[in-house]
């Protein structure tokens, strides 16, 4: 029997970590009382079998070797550390510095995790992949590197999110992919997971579920945080080396979490940084159209993990609603839960309209055109750098000696009909607008 | 297997069958499908009808396990308002009309919400056997463990073709009433034959000290059931029985039933004929 999660462990952990213990490199299979392994049984042995080589490739030089050539020489790494000026003096003229996950190949922080886990693949002799995808960003990264690794790959995606983001999987099947689309349930995120699912149970023999957010069942929330922690360890040493010191705080978005495990991770044992994860708010957290999981969620299981999660009385799972099909998961990964009960991340709601407003500043103010996703966490990092500079204020300092890191997760080329729906920027009578009329019912 | 002082209902079930010189016929429905009353009626049918166990199946919105059949069934029971608590209802409503051994078949995070103690408080006061839990596995059962043996309830883990020799033994182990075997890697579906590995998989289980294994998924017909009566303690009919439960209504299920019990016997003459 593994050990039995409690709410001691819970407490332990705060307790350790305020007298100098670690909470990085978490090993999983639990976090606190999240975590672990909620899985049909047929699933177990290629769990376990994954489990396994990934523990003997972390410490193969080899291994770590291919990967930091990778990212070298195929995403682009390390990304950039760009600080905002413009944009600051709309944070209450705090230095804002964006980690640039939108410059990496294809265009987000998600190469960082396929790369790592098509190599897993590759180890343990399976010719074929599959994944899950919402707007597609985690299925074109898939089809990417199945591409590079010559492996076969099969995306799944619900019908809906297929018709809405039809270039997306004409990407996908450009770089030779097949594109399943869901009919199954809500046909939302949630169920290309459900048949990915059982496409795996099926297929487990040949095949690899490249899961591409830090949930599900052990080893993929310790293993998907293992392949982004290179984000949260070059924000580190940038910011080092470009303002001489640590940052007051460390903005991301949340969906299922994956981006922003990998930038908290560089910082989680650094206590003056503070850390803060933006879920999405949707409509409003009060209209019942949100994904905003750890926010309004009770724990509960799903997809592997005991997490925090957006169900109604009867256990059933409420879908969820963002204008951002990157964070329209009713879900979230077991760190987090287990990060937020432990109060070292502050887990906040940023609604569409904020995150909408956010992106249109950085544009105009930056020339950046961000994902959807990415301007929660800046949105979010608007209402933090206010707050530090009111503490500045208070303290007699000035608000240009508070510094925030914002993940810039990925870029915003795909969002852009959306976008332009949003503004009113197109012509009613454009395809464009069709298409974007569509977006914005996410 | 559990041998703890617990009668368990499922086992005595299994056990009047082989006594009877054949397998036991476990026939799934869903609660509330294709409404709470008609679920009732069919499960009664079936269990007059040669089916020695029912398996009443908790509608779920995420269920990673189910086919497409079983899936528009219990999508169809949600869209028209089930309630988790009602399954109870499907229970009693069988245990009072039949001496059929009703289990559960459930995901697990219905539970959890109601919460685990409650829930098996309430199903055993239903008269029901035990549960199926296709998402639970014994490593993360603690709390299960404890209820099922505070109320008597069986406790049906899966076992798979893929299972290690270890796994099988910690399942078998933790296991009570019977062991489901998976009969093949995939979901819930009829498919056109038993795969090899459910008799690979069955004599595994029995090596681990399994006294009770029933196979099931893709099994839809009574030549199929007759296969595997041959090997194992009983055979789990599913998806065919949903189908023809949307099809055909309460009386198709019956016939179906009827026809699937001519299948069980492993001599000849006294399969089927006892409903």
């Amino acid at each position: 029997m593994a050990d039995a999660p409690s709410g001691n462990a819970d407490n332990n952990a705060a307790e350790a970590f305020l007298q100098g213990g670690s909470l990085k490199h978490a090993p999983g299979p639990y976090f606190g009382s999240y975590g672990g392994r909620w899985m049909p049984e047929s699933l177990i042995a290629a769990l376990d079998e994954l489990e396994e080589t990934f523990d003997k490739a972390k410490d193969d030089p080899d291994f770590r070797a291919q990967i930091a050539d990778l990212n070298k020489n195929y995403s682009g790494r390390p990304s950039l550390l760009t600080e905002a000026k413009r944009f600051s003096e709309h944070a209450g003229g705090v230095r804002i510095f964006l980690k640039r996950e939108d410059l990496n190949h294809t265009g987000s922080h998600k190469i960082n995790n396929v790369l790592g886990q098509a190599l897993l693949a590759k180890r343990m002799g399976k010719t074929r992949v599959i994944a899950e995808t919402g707007a597609g960003q985690h299925g074109v990264a898939s089809a990417t590197a199945a591409a590079l690794m010559g492996l076969e790959c099969v995306v799944y995606m619900g019908a809906e999110d297929c018709r809405r983001q039809a270039l997306n999987v004409a990407r996908m099947e450009l770089l030779g992919a097949t594109v399943i689309p869901v009919t199954s349930g809500s046909q939302t995120l949630k169920d290309a997971i459900n048949d990915a699912l059982r496409d795996w149970v099926a297929n487990v023999h040949n095949t690899h579920y490249l899961l591409g957010t830090a949930a599900g069942a052990h080893p993929f929330p310790a293993m998907v945080r293992y392949f982004h922690e290179v984000i949260g360890e070059e924000a580190r040493a940038q910011i080092l080396d470009q303002a001489g010191r640590l940052p007051d705080a460390v903005c991301a978005c949340i969906g299922g979490g994956s981006n922003a495990i990998g930038i908290f991770h560089g910082f989680l044992d650094d206590p003056s940084v503070k850390i803060y994860g933006f879920e999405a708010g949707g409509d409003g957290v009060d209209t019942g159209r949100h994904a905003a999981t750890i926010t309004l969620g009770k724990p509960g299981v799903l997809h592997g993990a005991r997490s925090y999660l957006m169900q109604d009385d009867d256990g059933q799972t409420i879908e969820s609603h963002s204008i951002s099909a990157g964070l329209d998961y009713p879900g979230v990964g077991p760190e987090h839960s287990y990060l937020s009960d432990i109060g070292r991340v502050s887990y906040e709601p940023i609604t569409d309209a904020e995150a909408m407003e956010a992106f249109r500043l950085l544009c105009r103010t930056e020339g950046i055109i961000p994902a959807i996703e990415s301007s929660h966490a800046l949105a979010g990092a608007i209402k933090v750098g206010q707050r530090l500079a009111d503490e500045a204020s208070a303290a007699g300092e000035t608000a240009e000696d508070k510094i925030v890191i914002v993940n810039l997760s990925g870029r915003g080329d795909k969002d852009v009909a959306t976008a332009a729906e949003w503004f009113d920027l197109l012509d009613k009578n454009s395809a464009e607008s069709e298409i974007g009329k569509e977006g914005e019912q996410l | 297997m559990s041998t703890a002082q617990t009668i368990s209902k499922s086992a005595a079930a299994i056990d009047k069958a082989r006594a009877e010189g054949r397998a036991a016929l476990i026939a799934y429905l869903p609660a509330g499908y294709p409404s709470v009353e008609e679920s009732i009626a069919a499960g009664i049918a079936a269990a007059r009808n040669g089916a020695d166990l029912i398996e009443i199946g908790i509608p779920y919105s995420d269920p990673v396990m189910d086919g497409q059949v079983i899936q528009a069934a219990t999508t169809e029971a949600l869209a028209k308002g089930f309630r988790v608590s009602q399954v109870f209802d499907v229970v009693a409503g069988i245990t009072s009309k039949t001496d059929a051994a009703v289990l559960v078949m459930t995901y697990w995070n219905p539970v959890i919400r109601m919460g685990v103690d409650e829930f098996s408080r309430r199903l055993s006061e239903a008269g029901g056997a035990g549960l199926i839990t296709p998402d639970l596995i014994p490593d993360e059962a603690a709390e299960w463990l404890e209820a099922s043996d505070k109320y008597g309830l069986d406790r049906v883990f899966l076992v798979a073709p893929s299972s290690t020799t270890e796994r099988m033994q910690r399942t078998v182990d933790a296991s009570r009433g019977f062991v489901y075997a998976v009969s093949i890697m995939g979901v819930t579906g009829a498919r056109s034959s038993v795969s090899s590995a459910a008799k690979d998989v069955v004599a595994a289980a029995h090596a681990a000290g399994a006294e009770r294994v029933c196979v099931g998924l893709g099994v839809s017909n009574a030549g199929q059931v007759r296969e595997i009566a041959a090997y194992a303690e009983g055979v789990i009919v599913g998806t065919a029985l949903v189908k023809t439960l949307g099809d055909g209504g309460v009386d198709g299920v019956a016939a179906l039933t009827k026809d699937l019990s001519t299948g069980l016997a492993r001599e000849t003459g006294l399969a089927g004929e006892e409903a």
